[in-house]
């Protein structure tokens, strides 16, 4: 059965992003928000440390200062000019999420509490500044909730639990709408729109190791390639430094942040050797390369894939008030206590700074020129405005998700009402019945699960915290082998209900076409910059490389265009912490 | 190590009623009770069903009963188990299909608590000023994540439906407790009737169940002293 539906703005994700562009675009046109997850289940949800603000609340601090740490901290591929409307926009956005009742800590004087965390500094770069606006450790939670509870106090319309799985465009060009299937009933859903904002998150389940919630699988990219749009800077991804060891799970940079410090297996704090000025708070890119040196050369801990964090000399108070989200993680699924004993950490998998290319409106670019989609666009992770560059600064998603949700909320609104509603196309839901039918009436012999952790390991080993061409060669092969062995699965649940199983085959073809973009960016970038590291191009090349990777897909290839970077300030430098 | 799973099954779609079926996983004693759902979905029946996402107890979207009691099946590790693990869905809710249960009748008992700030005085130009004391008086509140947990874990709802239930009554409290806010009045007037907060007997189910070590009873009691001390 097919449904049909009209609104002005669909908005799809409802993380922090998707619900920020919906309270601002339900003020000015008729808004409905399309969630795979009940909202409350998105994965901002997780987000630990802080949000950060150049507040100023505890020392000095300027917007200007978190706009030079976040362009080095992006190693100068960020366009300056959204890293200036973030970074000038975030106090202004901090002080609304409190006048919507976030539960910040306080300082003693009542005004939000801010510390330290890596890579944000005072007076450019001369010592860590405390930032991040923090509710315990669990800032993205308490986000989440406010905006969701914002919504419901202004009635925004939702749909929870509709899979978003093609995006329409009319004949003219513009967007026309979305097609979702609902999970409840396994019926296509025809919502015809004349702006699309995607909010869909990140695709982190690429790799093996990650901090990524298993619903982190790049829907929203994977529409946008399969449309022949672009994808910007997909070959950088980040690798938070600490993981849980094997599980992936993220011990927040708050607890570095708060004074903790990795140690090797002699007991060495060695970021002093990589970092000397910022030691355990230089930016997430220097410390994840630093633990895999470590580990490289025999200092793993007892000769294993991981390293200390140790916060032992925090104080068990100062850990149960500040962290004590982290030290249930501990207690839950490592078995210690993080005030008397270190924690096992690895590199994992954590933030796409890459994604759907916009402007500071959240505007969807056409491609590298300047041409843009009319009624498309993007916000949150899922985008690539690009603030980030080739690395993401601790606290900056969350900022980066409530200064362009909002942008692009009331860019769609403001669109709306200056546009007539757009031709649907002579197809709209077909197409995607056509691809479930394919796939129910497949009778192959490969898993999707074997599938995916083949992806996820050879994406881990090769396409990971440190590259090479041959490397990535090899992964790229394996991904297009397994690209090929999705045609033989078979989905045993035939089902129109709640029917997951169906939907993880079609999420696991959203990551293998991502990783598949990944692997081809990461190769053709012949340097080394930000959360990209190439052993076989060490340097960072700013003749050649500092531009935008833009990739499409044309008939089954892959084809690359650039882009130059914005600059307005801050010229390239050497980049040390 | 390996364990038996029975897994309370459903599929309107083609079951009369629920059955059980049982399943052996080969796991590590450190994997979590939804790592080995993962194994019998991804390797043995891709029909089951079952909700989930963040896998580290955060996300609130794995709530089921496992051996009995309320738990997330992410944050249970199989070494706790023992060697027959039971699974069911969450009591007292409409099952959709096996461990998937309809949350709606939660968030609206969620949603008329009227679970936002309330405060329609102009704010200032920066953040309003809240001490460290009166932010600490909710702070156990704001934890939660709606998992559903500590409510059908109850048995004055499992007893009647139509009681609002802890989760709703702590988030309530979240808001009550705030000093920023001014909607205290209207929700203890909606939590002051028979099927809010007096429903609650104090059995501490709730406490056991909740995820998040919230201490749910005494926020349900702070609500109920305050309703007879403001109503």
């Amino acid at each position: 059965m097919v449904h049909h539906h009209r609104y002005e703005t669909i908005v799809v994700g409802a993380g922090g992003a998707g619900l920020m562009a919906a309270l601002y675009a339900s003020q000015g046109s008729q808004t409905a928000v399309l969630s795979k997850l009940y909202p409350t289940r998105s994965h901002t949800g997780t987000a630990q440390g802080g949000i950060g603000a150049a507040l100023g609340n505890l020392e000095e601090d300027r917007p200007e200062w978190h706009a030079f740490d976040t362009v080095k901290g992006g190693d100068y591929l960020s366009d300056q000019d959204a890293v200036e409307v973030m970074c000038y926009e975030a106090p202004g956005v901090v002080y609304e999420l409190e006048h919507m009742g976030l539960p910040f800590n306080r300082t003693p004087d009542g005004r939000i509490a801010q510390r330290p965390f890596g890579g944000h500094t005072s007076n450019f770069g001369e010592k860590p500044v405390r930032r991040a606006c923090y509710a315990a450790d669990r800032t993205g939670h308490m986000i989440l909730q406010t905006l969701y509870q914002q919504c419901i106090k202004r009635n925004v319309r939702f749909y929870d639990e509709f899979h978003v799985l093609d995006l329409l465009m009319s004949p003219d060009g513009r967007v026309a709408g979305v097609v979702a299937y609902e999970i409840d009933t396994g019926d296509l859903h025809v919502f015809h729109a004349k702006a699309v904002i995607f909010a869909t998150g990140g695709f982190g389940r690429i790799w093996e190791i990650t901090s990524n919630a298993h619903s982190l699988t790049g829907d929203g990219p994977a529409i946008v390639l399969r449309k022949g749009l672009p994808l910007e800077d997909m070959e950088f991804f980040q690798f938070h430094p600490t993981g849980i060891y094997k599980m992936g799970i993220l011990i927040t940079e708050a607890v570095r942040g708060e004074g903790g410090v990795l140690r090797n297996d002699l007991g060495e704090r060695f970021m002093e050797k990589y970092a000397p000025n910022l030691k355990d708070l230089a930016s997430r890119d220097v410390v994840s390369r630093a633990i895999y040196l470590e580990i490289k050369a025999g200092r793993g801990i007892n000769g294993q894939k991981y390293v200390y964090l140790d916060a032992t000399h925090l104080g068990r108070e100062a850990i149960e008030k500040k962290l004590p989200d982290i030290a249930d993680f501990c207690r839950t699924y490592l078995g210690i206590d993080p005030a008397t004993q270190p924690i096992p950490v690895q590199p994992t998998a954590h933030y796409a700074m890459g994604g759907i290319p916009t402007d500071v409106h959240g505007q969807v670019r056409a491609d590298a020129h300047g041409g843009i989609v009319p009624g498309f666009y993007a916000a949150g992770e899922t985008a690539c405005v690009s603030v980030h560059g080739a690395n993401r600064l601790g606290t900056n998603s969350l900022v980066d998700l409530v200064v362009f949700g909002k942008r692009a909320g009331k860019a769609a609104a403001a669109y709306c009402g200056e546009t007539d509603w757009p031709e649907l196309p002579q197809e709209t839901w077909e197409p995607v019945q056509a691809q479930i039918d394919r796939l129910l009436a497949q009778t192959g012999s490969k898993h999707v699960a074997d599938i995916r952790s083949e992806m996820q390991s050879v994406m881990m080993e090769h396409v990971g915290v440190f590259r090479t061409a041959e490397g990535i060669q090899q992964a790229l092969d394996k991904v297009r082998e397994l690209q090929e062995r999705m045609t033989d699965i078979t989905v045993m649940d035939k089902g129109k209900r709640f029917n997951t199983e169906l939907l993880e085959a079609m999420e696991l073809s959203c990551l293998l076409d991502l990783a598949e973009v990944t692997a081809v960016s990461a190769l053709a970038r012949q340097e080394s910059r930000g959360a990209h590291s190439r052993e076989d191009f060490k340097e960072r090349d700013d003749v050649n490389w500092l531009k935008h990777t833009f990739a499409t897909r044309k008939d089954g290839k892959i084809e690359l265009d650039y882009r130059p970077v914005v600059i307005t300030k801050y010229q390239p430098k050497e980049r040390t912490y | 190590m390996k364990v038996t799973m029975r897994i309370r099954r459903f599929n309107p779609e083609k079951d009369k009623k629920p059955w059980w079926g049982e399943y052996t996983v080969d796991v590590e004693p450190t994997d979590r009770v939804l790592d080995a759902l993962h194994q019998i979905k991804w390797y043995q029946d891709g029909t089951l069903t079952l909700r989930r996402s963040c896998a580290h107890g955060i996300c609130g979207s794995d709530a089921m009963v496992i051996n009995g009691r309320n738990a997330l099946a992410c944050k249970v590790l199989m070494r706790d188990v023992g060697e027959v693990c039971q699974v069911e869905p969450l009591r007292s809710m409409r099952i959709v299909k096996d461990l998937v249960v309809d949350m709606e009748p939660f968030f609206a008992k969620y949603r008329a608590v009227l679970p936002y700030l309330i405060n329609e005085e102009e704010p200032p130009e920066k953040e309003r000023l809240q001490s460290p004391e009166a932010r600490e008086r909710f702070d156990d509140t704001t934890k939660c994540i709606l998992c559903a947990a500590c409510t059908t874990s109850c048995p004055s709802y499992w007893a009647n439906q139509d009681y609002i239930g802890p989760a709703a009554i702590v988030q309530a409290h979240r808001f009550i407790f705030d000093d920023r806010d001014r909607g205290a009045l209207e929700r203890l007037q909606i939590l002051d009737d028979r099927d809010g907060v007096w429903r609650c007997r104090t059995v501490f189910n709730c406490v056991q169940a909740c995820p998040r070590d919230i201490d749910v009873t005494k926020a349900i009691g702070e609500v109920k002293l305050a309703i007879l001390e403001e109503l």
